[in-house]
């Protein structure tokens, strides 16, 4: 145990995810003994990123304003909707430049053990948007685990009233991998979702 | 540190750091086991796809000090996959892995293992209708852990039935004499049903209307959950 606000320092940064009791160790004494760290710009950039930041109004994505750049932007094509679980799905997708169309953000995945159902997510506000018929396509991205793929059943179920054409992500082997290392449920996968090639 | 080798059922799973997960796990002779699976969250990892809910495999363990580490999993059987393609039986099989946690949480046995394997397997292959397969394992895992309910004769004074009233907090169907004032009365076919749900009588079961399998679920539920001393959070879930 450190004197007051030392150790107050340590409890601070140790609640943060991902960092233990000698992680914020660490970090504190980082902070404490290096001069050329600037205290000043962290503590303001993290005073400014509580007061300024949003979620998109539209999609539920991260933003400084009222709708998210993405909402905004003209040239995006508003027939395609990609449904993800997180903000940081968005930016794994956008990283990939093969994707033009909207997103929306459900905020999580379903997950009856924790007590997450349906009404816990973003999914009226996306029964709303698909509401005016402009979307041609949803394509749902959520995690390919078991509450990403829960999630995903239940929305083509409830979809499947809509007239619109509703995508999955494939699932399969990673690029660069090697045949012998994969398991048999991914492979198993890879086979479902084979495409011809000629 | 030795290592041991079991095979069980994947309950649940937390995220842990940047790549890892802690996989709760109901082992055949260890009892409930919690244990860490290294970078199973990247999407090179090689047995990631082993570890997710609902799936049986055979996994050999390195002890730790608090918790144990995963270092191979071999799948035994695949159930996920069958279960996440309809949304009430995935609801339904959430329920059987809260209720398996908590059931076990001091004490596991190879027959509460076998329970869950069997009732997640007859879930994935649709043997019986899913609400009748849960409270059917709800029943009989409460069974197993002490908790079973009478049916035949008052669970408070032994008095041979039929009775009328089932009252939960004590253990089934009691009598006129023993029944609190206000204790809720069953119909006969409600008690035959839940009867039939313990023994596994599945012909009996899914004869009754689908009125009586909705009374017998209320039932089941507020007996699991008093049981328990906890609610179920994946229960107000469920889907039919």
């Amino acid at each position: 145990m450190y004197d007051g606000i030392v150790q107050e320092l340590i409890d601070e940064l140790g609640r943060l995810p991902g960092i233990g009791p000698k992680s914020a160790q660490r970090i504190a004494f980082h902070i404490l003994q290096t001069e050329s760290f600037d205290v000043s710009r962290l503590s303001s950039v993290l005073v400014e990123v509580r007061e300024k930041v949003k979620f998109c109004e539209i999609c539920g994505n991260v933003s400084e304003e009222v709708t998210c750049g993405i909402c905004r932007d003209p040239r995006r094509d508003p027939t395609f909707i990609c449904v993800v679980e997180e903000a940081k799905d968005v930016v794994a997708i956008e990283r990939t430049r093969e994707f033009r169309g909207l997103y929306h953000v459900l905020g999580g995945a379903i997950s009856p053990i924790d007590g997450i159902g349906p009404d816990d997510l973003r999914i009226r506000q996306l029964m709303t948007r698909l509401a005016d018929g402009t979307v041609m396509e949803v394509i749902i991205a959520t995690d390919p685990n078991l509450e990403g793929e829960a999630t995903a059943t239940y929305l083509s179920r409830l979809l499947k009233t809509l007239e619109i054409k509703v995508s999955r992500l494939a699932s399969g082997l990673p690029v660069g991998g090697d045949l012998e290392y994969a398991d048999e449920v991914t492979l198993g996968r890879a086979f479902e979702g084979r495409r011809t090639v000629s | 540190m030795p290592t041991y080798r079991d095979e069980g059922v994947v309950l649940r799973t937390h995220k842990l750091g940047e790549a890892d997960r802690i996989v709760t796990l109901l082992t055949k002779g260890h009892g409930k086991v919690r244990a860490v699976a290294k970078g199973v969250r990247r999407t090179s990892s090689k047995f990631g796809a082993r570890l997710e809910p609902f799936m049986v495999a055979d996994i050999q363990f390195y002890e730790g000090r608090s918790l144990d580490t995963i270092q191979q999993a071999e799948t035994i059987a695949s159930y996920g996959a069958d279960i996440v393609d309809d949304y009430p039986r995935f609801t339904a099989a959430s329920v059987m892995v809260e209720t398996a946690d908590k059931v076990t949480e001091l004490e596991g046995s190879p027959q509460q293992y076998l329970l869950l394997v069997g009732a997640l397997r007859s879930l994935s292959r649709q043997e019986h209708p899913t609400e009748l397969t849960l409270d059917s394992y709800l029943l009989r895992a409460l069974s197993l852990a002490g908790w079973a309910p009478t049916f035949d004769s008052c669970a408070r004074c032994g008095e041979v039935g039929p009775h009328e009233s089932f009252v939960v907090q004590l253990g089934g169907m009691v009598c006129v004499k023993c029944a609190p004032p206000g204790a809720p009365h069953i119909v006969p076919d409600v008690v035959l049903l839940l009867d039939a749900l313990v023994r596994g009588e599945w012909d009996a079961a899914e004869a009754h209307t689908q009125q009586n399998w909705s009374k017998a679920s209320a039932l089941v539920s507020a007996y699991t959950q008093w049981h328990l001393e906890r609610t179920l959070r994946s229960l107000e879930h469920v889907a039919k």
